[in-house]
């Protein structure tokens, strides 16, 4: 019988099977940052052990860092003081580091990417639940726990019990103004957040088969969000272009070994998957969240749905709470509500796909008043690409705040973050109460969604817009 | 880590489905460097509410947790774990948990137990009806008991005898250093560096 994506990549990488054990895994390339490392590195050194494969390891710094003011001292003295702990441990271990100001430090999964480091068959790991983001070129990818972070450091391996595969068929072509960031909420909505829980999933499909890298970084992104480890995508013409002359990838003789084994990486047309879901792209419209689980999502053109109209007690239970944390009613249409916030980044949205897309519906417009909007590329080469495009201009004509590269709002550990009570629209991935800052109030969406809900004060997709012309003459 | 054989101890019934890694330790805890000290971010949020299930009286002490499903979910936070332990939990009891989560806590010692949701539902009614009722978690014979209850649960076998002798994955591990060194040997070159060596 034929075997999946998953099972080829995985089988690839089994150091050691035996009877009644875990396979051991060997990891092609660990990523580091400085929330989930320190007690890792405090390990190795209280067992007097070295980083096995300092080549095959990178560090960045991006939770912690601010957006604001970059070259000045870290004003918070913890985040200042996490920051320098993986300096420190990066210097004594030997670990390569893009600190804070450095031209390739960002959002962990933006920068292996972009860095070319990232490439299809390989394993990924790093302490961060997105990192199934890197699937998308067809990379085994997945979160860790410092435990693991420090047993990656220490063998280069870890033991694993292999999960399940099930298959995310997306059919047709997903129609004008519908996003990847539409397409996996619509997902997550319909499998759950704990849909993908024990499998790794597999997306494919026209609709996949059509998306660009960055688009499919953004699903890959969120296959956790789903409660799956790790999404994965097979690796075709748009990988080996995206990956073609990067820093890291192969180069002669090597590129050409190279794309002849990622050829290799699709799914046989015999292989059986233990679970399949198959959607159809072009029933999908813009899609946002109104709870807090990225699972609670619907169509923007929706209404809040009524707690009651759930028959599962857990569920219902989980709306009601959901509409008293998120101040909202039954029945309210999703386009009503109004936000106080709109942020775009993250390692979901802040590619420069992402930041052209809010900057095209927002040339020549105005950020609505009383809305604050906060863009933050993923990684400081993003903001530069953008900045030789002349998109920050944009950004800071319309009223939006640019900043520079890191997680920002996504989870507010730097100084970037929701008062209790205000309410954003975030094209990041999580909308769990107290995420963006305590009690701020969190819906997820595309960063088109996002620039048209800054322009309009409101919850509003692309096609919003073109209603009012908000535009003005010269801008467009 | 801390070997797991069995334990009693009394429970905390929490009716939430969901609960996420961001409820259980909220991200600004997380730029401590320790292992230890997060007892007091644990359920942040939640505990500013004085009704909540974590801070009346008849619930301290309690060591045993018993969630609705989908426990976990979110970020990769090895400081839930640390959390839930260093406030004094020794096994977490739900009828699903997110795959990272459970992985971390099997790897710190704290037993995360699967069970059907009726069982959950059981444990829930007996213990906000008799806050004092022991619930006992026992890994040996895989099997959680409580007064009218008594229900077998999963846990794969490397899994248990890990935690049954508190055993340190990095160390077995590296009992297989041969094999690791043969694998590396084999790999292609095409493969990425992160330096040049």
């Amino acid at each position: 019988m034929g075997r999946t994506l998953a099972e080829k990549v995985w089988d690839d990488h089994v150091v050691r099977r035996a009877e009644g054990e875990p396979d051991l895994l060997y990891i092609d390339l660990h990523l580091l940052h400085e929330v989930t490392s320190p007690q890792a590195f405090d390990g190795l050194r209280k067992s007097g052990r070295k980083v096995r494969r300092l080549d095959l390891t990178i560090a960045t710094e991006d939770h912690n860092t601010p957006t604001l003011d970059i070259d000045k001292p870290i004003a918070d003295p913890v985040s200042r003081a996490q920051l320098e702990t993986l300096r420190k441990n990066c210097a004594e271990f030997g670990v390569r580091l893009h600190p804070l100001g450095d031209v390739e430090q960002g959002v962990v999964h933006v920068v292996g990417p972009q860095l070319g480091l990232t490439q299809p068959g390989t394993t990924v790991v790093c302490g961060d639940s997105h990192t199934s983001t890197h699937g998308a070129f067809g990379a085994l990818a997945f979160g860790i726990g410092t435990s693991q972070v420090e047993h990656v450091l220490a063998t280069q391996t870890l033991p694993m019990a292999r999960p399940k595969t099930m298959a995310i068929t997306v059919n047709g072509e997903l129609p004008e103004g519908v996003t990847a960031k539409d397409l996996i909420l619509a997902i997550i909505a319909k499998i759950g957040t704990g849909g993908g829980q024990g499998y790794i999933l597999e997306y494919r499909g026209e609709a996949i088969e059509k998306l660009s890298m960055e688009a499919r970084m953004t699903i890959c992104n969120m296959s956790i969000e789903a409660g799956a480890r790790a999404g994965m995508i097979a690796p075709d013409e748009t990988t080996f272009d995206y990956l073609k002359g990067r820093p890291h990838a192969p180069e002669g003789a090597d590129w050409d070994a190279a794309v002849e084994y990622w050829k290799t990486l699709r799914t046989d047309d015999d292989a059986e998957f233990d679970a399949e879901v198959v959607i159809n792209a072009e029933e999908l419209s813009p899609f946002v969240t109104w709870g807090t689980n990225p699972g609670q999502g619907a169509p923007l053109s929706a209404s809040v749905p009524d707690p009651a109209s759930y028959e599962d007690a857990s569920e219902r239970f989980a709306a009601e709470k959901a509409l008293e944390y998120m101040g909202l009613e039954a029945g309210q249409p999703l386009r009503s509500i109004k936000v106080d916030t709109v942020f775009v980044g993250s390692c979901t949205n802040g590619r420069i796909e992402d930041l052209r897309a809010a900057a095209d519906l927002l040339r020549g417009r105005k950020v609505a008043d009383g809305v604050r909007m906060l863009v933050v590329p993923g990684s400081a080469r993003v903001g530069l690409q953008a900045v030789s495009e002349g998109l920050d201009v944009v950004f800071k004509e319309a009223g939006a705040e640019w900043r520079h590269a890191g997680c920002s709002m996504c989870l507010g550990m730097n100084p970037d973050q929701l008062a209790p009570g205000e309410r954003s629209a975030s094209t990041s991935n999580r909308n769990f109460e107290g995420r963006q800052g305590k009690g701020g109030r969190t819906h997820l969406v595309s960063p088109q969604v996002a620039a048209a809900t800054a322009v309009l004060g409101h919850l509003a997709s692309p096609a919003d817009l073109s209603d009012v012309e908000t535009r003005t003459p010269a801008g467009v | 880590m801390e070997a797991f054989t069995t334990h009693t101890g009394r429970a905390v019934p929490l009716r939430r489905s969901n609960v996420d890694t961001d409820q259980i330790i909220p991200a600004h805890w997380l730029k401590k460097v320790t292992r230890d000290g997060f007892e007091d971010g644990l359920f942040e949020a939640w505990r500013k509410d004085p009704e909540f299930v974590l801070n009346r009286p008849e619930r301290q002490g309690a060591t045993v947790l018993v969630a609705g499903p989908d426990f976990g979910t979110g970020s990769s936070r090895e400081h839930a774990v640390w959390a839930l332990q260093n406030y004094g939990f020794k096994a977490v009891i739900s009828s699903r948990f997110a795959d990272i989560f459970r992985g971390n806590s099997l790897k710190n010692g704290l037993l995360t137990v699967v069970l059907e949701q009726k069982v959950v539902d059981a444990l829930w009614e007996l213990t906000e009806q008799d806050p004092t009722a022991e619930v006992t978690v026992d890994l040996e014979a895989r099997e959680v008991r409580a007064e009218g209850i008594t229900a077998s649960f999963e846990l794969d076998e490397n899994s248990r005898w890990r935690l049954l002798n508190g055993l340190d994955d990095i160390s077995i591990t590296l009992q297989n250093e041969d094999d690791i060194a043969t694998y590396e040997a084999g790999r292609p070159a095409y493969k990425p560096r992160t330096l040049k060596v």
